[in-house]
């Protein structure tokens, strides 16, 4: 891994298991997020991620293992961790009875915050996501991602040192998934240190900074994004000439720099080939093709997606990149 | 200072980390009032909730008094004034039955999971719904008998016993509610909360002395109604009402509640402790 761990580590799982009966849901899970970073947690369902966001937020206790959050133990401190922290969890919990507003100022006093300050932050938070219109509407009106918005807010309301956020899009249409990503862009540029769960390959990438890939209870890989895809390797070049009779000659030429230099293949009136991918090549193929006399018509270097990397580290699909 | 500011960190400042026990309790009292308006509230919001609870216990009250009162024979009052402490007793029991179904519902739509990773104390949620239960009750029992009084019920014991009798009806509802929410914990949906409680409530109050006298019952029957805390909370507010040595019914009733809240209360905060 190349992260650096340079400043201060807000979550710190070392060999956290957990079973229900006979059934391991977490399975020796060790992970560190530092300050200002936004942590992916990705895997299929049932792999264990939502236990782990639990243990974390002092909603279950571990079976064995240490875990902090903001420097407090998960087991020994819950009391003060909690008031740290914030939650949103798998459902939207928002009290449909209550106005957007009072839905946050519900959660403001349980959080033991000045009168005062939780009517300024209320408000603050419901013109951020874009709810002042509908705060003094009653919450059972509000739409799916109005709804995601509010209990999002609602977890926001005492600056929370960590923030957790339990498949924060799982079920909303594409808009509001966009809508809800932006948010939560803003608030990573913000420096908020995020513990995040999905099962969208597509979501860990945009937003996360590192990921652990989570399958069967156990951490499979981990990694930035990008270290992720590249441990399924290579990209793919693909060349197509002005003259596609001479596309034999170009593959020799271009055998030079393939990673295998005995698979360059021409499919479908195109020369495809593994490369190491690094800056600069789409250049040097053009020139390099130039000097041959052979005119590039298309260069194209496809990397891999993260659902690539996902379906090589655990052999079975996500939901990744198309939403039903 | 019972209270400090803990500042670990910058954007940290806003955490109010409560020192000591009179800390820790005036939390967790500010907390249960905060919860208790979340759930009053809810009855303003659902006019049909609002309806169904005060509505129900007034038709069963005039169906009582017309379609049993002139079956029920051997009374020293009218049917009336004989029903009154009975159906108040069934309508706090009835009611304590929406504390458990209100926890089972806000388990389902993961608020009771927003509440546990709140610093908040374990019990506000309980006693939120335990508390605006007991508001209802109050509100419910004065309709009762403002319609009770338009038929015929009269106190006759005075204004101090007939207040502490409402004030004991409250309490023993109160009581009830704490067993209603830790069933209601315990089950699975919203059905199963219904179930968990009408199960013991219905026998319970029916095989008690509310609605006829012990007398008119077979005697096996009656050994049950006898011990049925029921008959007792009924049988203080009857004393209470119409006259007639009270200590022994009102201290009987005053122990259940206590007993009742004992032993109920902390199972409740367990299973919400514990609950996922």
């Amino acid at each position: 891994m190349l992260v650096e761990y340079s400043s201060e580590l807000l979550i710190e799982v070392d060999c956290v298991s957990k079973s229900f009966g006979s059934y391991l849901a977490v399975d020796s899970v060790s992970f560190s997020v530092p300050r200002g970073q936004i942590f992916g947690l990705l895997g299929p369902n049932g792999a264990g991620k939502t236990t782990i966001v639990k243990i974390l937020t002092t909603l279950l206790s571990p079976d064995s293992g240490r875990a902090t959050v903001a420097g407090l133990d998960v087991v020994k401190e819950p009391r003060r961790l909690r008031s740290r922290i914030g939650l949103a969890g798998q459902y939207a919990a928002v009290d449909e009875n209550l106005t957007g507003r009072e839905n946050l100022d519900l959660v403001g006093r349980l959080y033991h915050l000045p009168k005062k300050l939780v009517r300024s932050r209320s408000a603050e938070l419901l013109n951020d996501f874009d709810l002042t219109g509908a705060a003094d509407r009653v919450a059972k009106g509000y739409s799916g991602g109005m709804r995601r918005r509010l209990d999002l807010a609602a977890a926001l309301i005492a600056e929370p040192v960590v923030l957790f956020l339990d498949e924060p899009t799982t079920g909303l249409d594409p808009r509001s998934r966009n809508d809800l990503w932006e948010v939560l862009e803003r608030l990573a540029a913000m420096g908020s240190t995020i513990l995040l769960t999905t099962q969208y390959l597509e979501e860990a990438d945009r937003l996360a900074q590192n990921l652990a890939v989570i399958d069967s209870g156990k951490v499979i890989a981990m990694g930035t994004p990008s270290e992720l895809k590249s441990l399924v390797g290579s990209s793919v070049l693909e060349v197509a000439l002005e003259d596609a009779s001479r596309h034999d000659e170009a593959a020799i030429v271009l055998s030079a720099i393939a990673l295998d230099p005995n698979k360059v293949e021409i499919v479908a009136g195109r020369i495809r080939m593994a490369i190491r991918e690094r800056s600069g090549i789409v250049a040097d193929v053009v020139r390099l093709l130039d000097q041959s006399g052979l005119p590039v018509a298309e260069v194209a270097v496809m990397k891999p997606t993260l659902d690539d990397a996902f379906l090589s580290l655990v052999g079975h699909g996500t939901k990744g990149g198309s939403y039903d | 200072m019972t209270e400090q500011l803990s500042k670990i960190n910058a954007g940290d400042v806003y955490h109010v980390v409560d020192a000591g026990v009179i800390g820790q309790l005036r939390h967790a009292f500010s907390d249960a009032m905060a919860m208790t308006r979340r759930n009053l509230l809810r009855y303003l919001r659902i006019p049909d909730l609002l309806v169904f609870s005060t509505i129900q216990p007034v038709i069963f009250l005039v169906l009582f008094t017309y379609v049993f009162g002139g079956a029920v024979k051997g009374l020293h009052t009218s049917y009336i004034d004989f029903l009154i402490p009975g159906i108040v007793i069934q309508t706090v029991a009835f009611g304590s039955t929406q504390t458990g179904v209100g926890l089972a519902e806000d388990m389902g739509k993961g608020l009771i999971e927003r509440f546990r990773s709140l610093p908040m104390a374990r019990s506000a949620v309980m006693a939120g719904r335990t508390i605006a239960d007991s508001a209802r009750n109050l509100a419910v029992i004065f309709l009762m008998i403002a319609v009770g009084y338009l038929i015929g019920f009269r106190f006759h014991n005075g204004i101090l016993p007939a207040l502490f009798s409402i004030v004991l009806a409250v309490l023993f509802g109160f009581a009830l509610s704490w067993i209603s929410a830790f069933t209601g914990l315990a089950a699975k949906n919203v059905e199963g909360a219904q179930v968990a409680s009408f199960i013991w409530i219905f026998p319970l109050t029916f095989a008690s002395a509310a609605f006829v006298p012990v007398n008119t019952m077979p005697g096996w029957l009656q050994g049950f109604v006898k011990v049925n805390p029921i008959t007792n909370a009924v049988d203080a507010l009857r004393a209470l009402s119409l006259g007639g040595p009270t200590a022994r019914y009102v201290l009987y009733t005053l122990l259940w509640t206590v007993g009742l809240i004992a032993v109920f209360a902390p199972l409740a905060v367990g299973r919400y402790k514990t609950k996922t």
